[in-house]
């Protein structure tokens, strides 16, 4: 069995973001991580072949540099990882990113039992569209937002968190699961891991290598490609700075109270 | 049917909107989205489509649609589709958009919405906006927007005035920026719009009555479903409605040393206020200390209340995300310096454990 994790290596959008003058983000000058998300689905796949035979192989779209992150993911336990870089597929939307990772794990090859994990959204777009899009392109079943994975043979049971409560949904192999944070915690690389990992093989999957499979529609990939654009990238208005109440606590309260009064708030 | 091309535009036209039940009850995210794209169909001098999937017996809902102004509704029902599931879904939306070619299809950023629409997308050719917080076609009205909502200098920046795509606007960067985005060369355009964010305009039962219903049998194998749902659990928790809440008084880090006390805090300030509801920052619920469905921010809920108070949070960019369009925002921190203050109508610094009582005990002698 193969289970493939499909990782991004995201900046880290708690910090300040850098932008460059076409409104894309200057991931360059920002510290790069491994989405959180994706680090729960990498923890459930080494889970799974914990129990049974499995190679578990990451795969990545982007820029050289995230290479870095494919090693930490061997060291973390994955066996083999895949990196799919060209300048061809920079400035992909998610349409066109799930076709390329979608022709790239057709590439690599998808049989019946084997199973493609995701994290549900990455934190620089939030948009939570590509594992799903994967799974279109691949023809196989979905489910989104996992908080439990069970596999009994090629049968996996999947509690899908919903907004007031859960759904447990039942699915065959081969199939695409995004997990959320809840599913698991993930683990750290151990020293013999980080040891290991170079011997682990990394592949790199380029345009060239890419662009005559089936799934990847050459000429909807790439910023130009892609069917969505951006038209705009703005900031929100600045707003004046408000009111700053001085005085003992009780003071501050009293002329709040008064305001809200005059406001017809209370 | 005549064979769909996504990328024959011309052949696309009218609004819709794919409107999500539960239990056969739909969802207010339904409401809003059906009243703002009732704007968008005139803008755009088109018809305004809800679309309405479910078991035996859904289409009795239909005429709701209608009030809050939806032109027609085709319903489609099927025993297959009286639960969600995603591939019995995608195929009938997909069926139907393949058949009518909408030019705009937008979906509730709901758990299902976010399962359903990419997969939509995916299989008709098209591009999808997640998450967006406001829509336009238009571009007068687009313009208007952006001047009001924006810093771009709107009168010495060039807009082509003709242009018809829809603009999906969305925050961007983790709520750093926001951006708009269009899908120009292939058609439906598709959005996902986050619950909470567009306003639900008042329901008109002669609109209801006006309203065409269209009931469609879909086309679905059921001897070829592979996703089988076993079973469908509500957790029995307090629902919270932090999105429909006129007051919304949060808690952030500031509350940790003594949780209980502070909670007993802001649901008393928020009884003062005339009623509301008790949110927090991800730090407390990280911590364990609240529960998820309260966290407000980026990857919480965007709130909108008349009234909004901050307590002990600092006011991080993700967490304005989710409470910078709130009417009136208060903010009780003991640093002077944090960024909750920069967006704050009334800022109070102290320690909100001695604040709060004085604040409650002020709002309650002016009533
Ligand atoms: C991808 C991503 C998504 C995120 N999404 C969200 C989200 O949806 N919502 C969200 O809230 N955060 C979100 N965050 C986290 C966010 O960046 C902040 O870490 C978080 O909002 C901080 O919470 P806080 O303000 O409660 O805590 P802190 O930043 O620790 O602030 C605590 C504040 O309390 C004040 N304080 C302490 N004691 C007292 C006292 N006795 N009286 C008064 N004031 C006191 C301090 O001065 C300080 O300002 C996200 C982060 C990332 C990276």
């Amino acid at each position: 069995m193969k289970i493939y994790v499909c990782v991004k290596q995201v900046p880290d959008t708690s910090g300040v973001v850098a932008v460059n003058p076409d409104g894309t983000m200057n991931r360059a000058k920002m510290p790069a991580i491994i989405n959180p998300d994706d680090l729960n689905a990498m923890e459930a796949a080494l889970q799974l072949k914990e129990k049974e035979c499995a190679t578990v192989v990451a795969v990545s779209m982007g820029p050289p540099q995230a290479g870095e992150m494919m090693r930490e993911l061997l060291a973390m336990g994955a066996d083999e990882a895949v990196l799919i870089s060209g300048r061809e597929f920079g400035g992909s939307d998610t349409f066109a990113t799930s076709q390329i990772i979608a022709g790239a794990i057709h590439h690599l090859g998808i049989k019946e039992e084997d199973l493609i994990l995701c994290g549900r959204q990455a934190i620089d777009g939030d948009t939570a569209q590509v594992g799903p899009q994967i799974a279109e392109k691949l023809h196989l079943p979905q489910v989104t937002y996992a908080t439990e994975i069970i596999k009994e043979g090629n049968t996996y049971t999947v509690k899908r968190a919903l907004e007031d409560g859960y759904m447990s949904i039942q699915v065959k192999s081969p199939c695409l699961i995004t997990c959320i944070k809840e599913l698991n915690e993930p683990r750290y690389m151990t020293v013999e891991g980080v040891f290991s990992a170079d011997e682990k093989p990394l592949t790199v999957l380029d345009y060239e290598a890419l662009k005559d499979e089936p799934l990847i529609e050459t000429e909807t990939i790439g910023l130009n490609g892609s069917p969505t654009n951006i038209f705009k990238s703005f900031n929100p208005p600045v707003k004046g700075k408000g009111e700053m109440f001085v005085g003992s606590d009780k003071e501050m309260a009293m002329q709040l109270a008064e305001k809200l009064a005059e406001k017809h708030v209370i | 049917m005549a064979e769909y091309k996504s990328s024959a535009i011309e052949e696309f036209s009218n609004i819709w909107v794919f409107c999500e039940q539960r239990d056969g009850k739909l969802m207010n995210t339904d409401f809003e989205l059906i009243s703002e794209a009732r704007k968008l169909a005139d803008q755009r001098g088109s018809k305004l489509v809800a679309l309405l999937l479910g078991g035996e017996g859904i289409g009795d809902l239909a005429k709701e649609l209608g009030g809050y102004g939806a032109d027609q509704v085709i319903v489609c029902e099927d025993p297959a589709l009286a639960v969600y599931t995603n591939e019995a879904y995608s195929k009938v939306v997909c069926d139907m958009v393949m058949k009518y070619k909408p030019e705009v299809l937008l979906i509730g950023a709901s758990n299902i919405g976010r399962d359903l629409g990419p997969r939509c997308a995916a299989r008709l050719h098209t591009g999808l906006t997640a998450d967006c917080t406001h829509l336009d076609i238009d571009m007068n009205t687009y313009v208007d927007f952006l001047d009001k909502n924006s810093n771009v200098d709107v009168k010495n920046t060039e807009f082509k005035m003709e242009d018809v795509n829809m603009k999906m606007t969305r925050p961007a960067f983790g709520g750093h920026l926001m951006a708009t985005i269009i899908c120009p060369r292939f058609r439906p355009c598709m959005a996902t719009v986050r619950p909470g964010v567009l306003k639900k305009e008042e329901y008109d039962q002669t609109k209801a009555e006006a309203c065409e219903i269209t009931i469609v049998k879909p086309n679905i194998d059921t001897a070829a479903l592979h996703e089988k749902v076993l079973e469908i659990v509500k957790e029995a928790k307090e629902v919270v409605d932090l999105i429909g809440a006129d007051v919304v008084v949060s808690i952030g880090n500031g509350a940790a040393k003594d949780i209980e006390t502070a909670k007993k805090l802001a649901l008393e300030l928020a009884d003062a206020l005339g009623g509301g509801v008790v949110g927090s920052s991800r730090a407390l619920v990280d911590a364990g200390l609240m529960d998820a469905d309260r966290q407000v921010g980026q990857t919480g809920k965007t709130v909108h209340p008349k009234v909004y108070v901050a307590l002990g949070i600092s006011g991080a960019i993700q967490h304005q995300a989710g409470m910078q369009n709130s009417e009136l925002i208060i903010a009780v921190n003991k640093n002077e310096n944090e960024p909750i203050f920069e967006i704050a109508d009334y800022g109070l610094v102290g320690d909100l454990f001695k604040v709060v009582p004085e604040m409650i005990n002020a709002i309650n002698s002016m009533k």
